[in-house]
């Protein structure tokens, strides 16, 4: 790889080598299609790192809470509803699989192709933040969602907000902690979200240009980062699913 | 690396595999195996994770200055949660709370 990513000057220089010198997508500061792939490719994975690092602060919170609190967190995971998670977790999947298609439609220069899979892509990621939107208002109904209405009790998980005693210290402090969980739910499934909206937006950029025949086996760096990004939001889903909603699937 | 078209057979036994292991991840969660449900749980996240970076994500043909990137990526994520958790699990440990 590295030997061939750092052509000779003689090779670069020499026109009609091969390797698309003259081809219209290739920037004047590369010397060729491949290492501008190259290049887009790292910077991409590059910007994917300070992802891991973002969504990596969550998760070690996730961990510090959930080994503090393990029977609050099961008790509060056991709220969620993880047919609707694992329906999301196959869509998600499907789409990363539509995503790689319209790459290799592009490889293959199967113009309409390309379009296809990208708005499938996008039509299945929709259909992700339909189902969680559908989630979220659930949550609202229940006040369980953290903040001044928030609702917690043992029998009811917060079905009425008039609790007939008073709560023990011991039942206050196990309500307020299974508001943490409910926040570091929100909190990584809403940055999830948003990261799943700013793909959809992305991909809805792609499509004219993948109409008019841009993207093919020469060049499709714009498709191939875009890849890169949607699957990995699709990864961050990978562990959001089983810390979330599994964590209480045999506590009910 | 516009040379690589993967064939359309490894992209569909990827997303098999990974049908396949959601699968298993959700029937393993709804017994009760203690402390066994996370490691389960977290072996499967991480084969699934595993085969996204490899199949869909291209690293299998990706240059090693990408894969060392991607690889260290995740390094530095167990650093920050290893580090982190070697200090909160073991607080009280080595020095237990006075009157507790």
């Amino acid at each position: 790889m590295s030997t061939r990513s750092i052509e000779p000057a003689a090779v670069a220089l020499a026109p009609g080598t091969g390797g698309g010198h003259d081809h219209p997508s290739l920037q004047h500061h590369f010397d060729n299609l491949e290492q501008q792939k190259e290049a887009s490719t790292l910077g991409m994975w590059l910007f994917l790192v300070t992802e891991i690092m973002f969504f990596g602060g969550l998760f070690t919170t996730y961990v510090v809470y959930r080994s503090s609190w393990p029977r609050e967190f099961m008790a509060a995971s056991s709220t969620l509803d993880w047919k609707l998670g694992a329906f999301n977790t196959a869509v998600l999947i499907l789409s990363s699989l539509t995503m790689a298609l319209a790459i290799w439609a592009a490889q293959v220069n199967r113009r309409k192709q390309v379009v296809f899979y990208l708005i499938a892509t996008m039509i299945l990621g929709l259909v992700f933040l339909g189902v969680k939107a559908v989630e979220y208002a659930d949550k609202f109904e229940h006040h369980h969602v953290p903040g001044p209405n928030f609702v917690w009790s043992e029998d009811a998980h917060g079905e009425g907000g008039h609790a007939a005693a008073a709560p023990t210290p011991e039942q206050a402090a196990f309500a307020h902690h299974v508001e943490i969980f409910f926040s570091l739910y929100f909190i990584m499934t809403g940055l999830h979200a948003v990261h799943m909206i700013c793909g959809i937006g992305v991909l809805a950029f792609l499509l004219v240009p993948s109409w008019k025949g841009r993207y093919n086996s020469a060049y499709h760096n714009p498709l191939e980062c875009t890849g890169l990004y949607w699957h990995f939001v699709d990864i961050v889903w990978i562990f959001l699913f089983p810390l979330l909603y599994l964590l209480g699937a045999h506590a009910t | 690396m516009s040379e690589h078209s993967t064939s359309r057979a490894v992209y569909f036994l990827t997303f098999g595999a990974l049908m396949v292991l959601t699968a298993a991840t959700v029937i393993v969660a709804t017994f009760d195996l203690g402390w066994a449900n996370d490691v389960v749980a977290m072996a499967i996240a991480v084969t699934k994770a595993l085969l996204v970076l490899w199949f869909f994500m291209h690293l299998r043909y990706s240059t090693r200055v990408t894969v060392l990137t991607a690889v260290a990526g995740f390094f530095w994520l167990a650093i920050l949660i290893f580090l982190t958790m070697n200090d909160y699990a073991t607080r009280e440990t080595l020095f237990p709370f006075p009157g507790k």
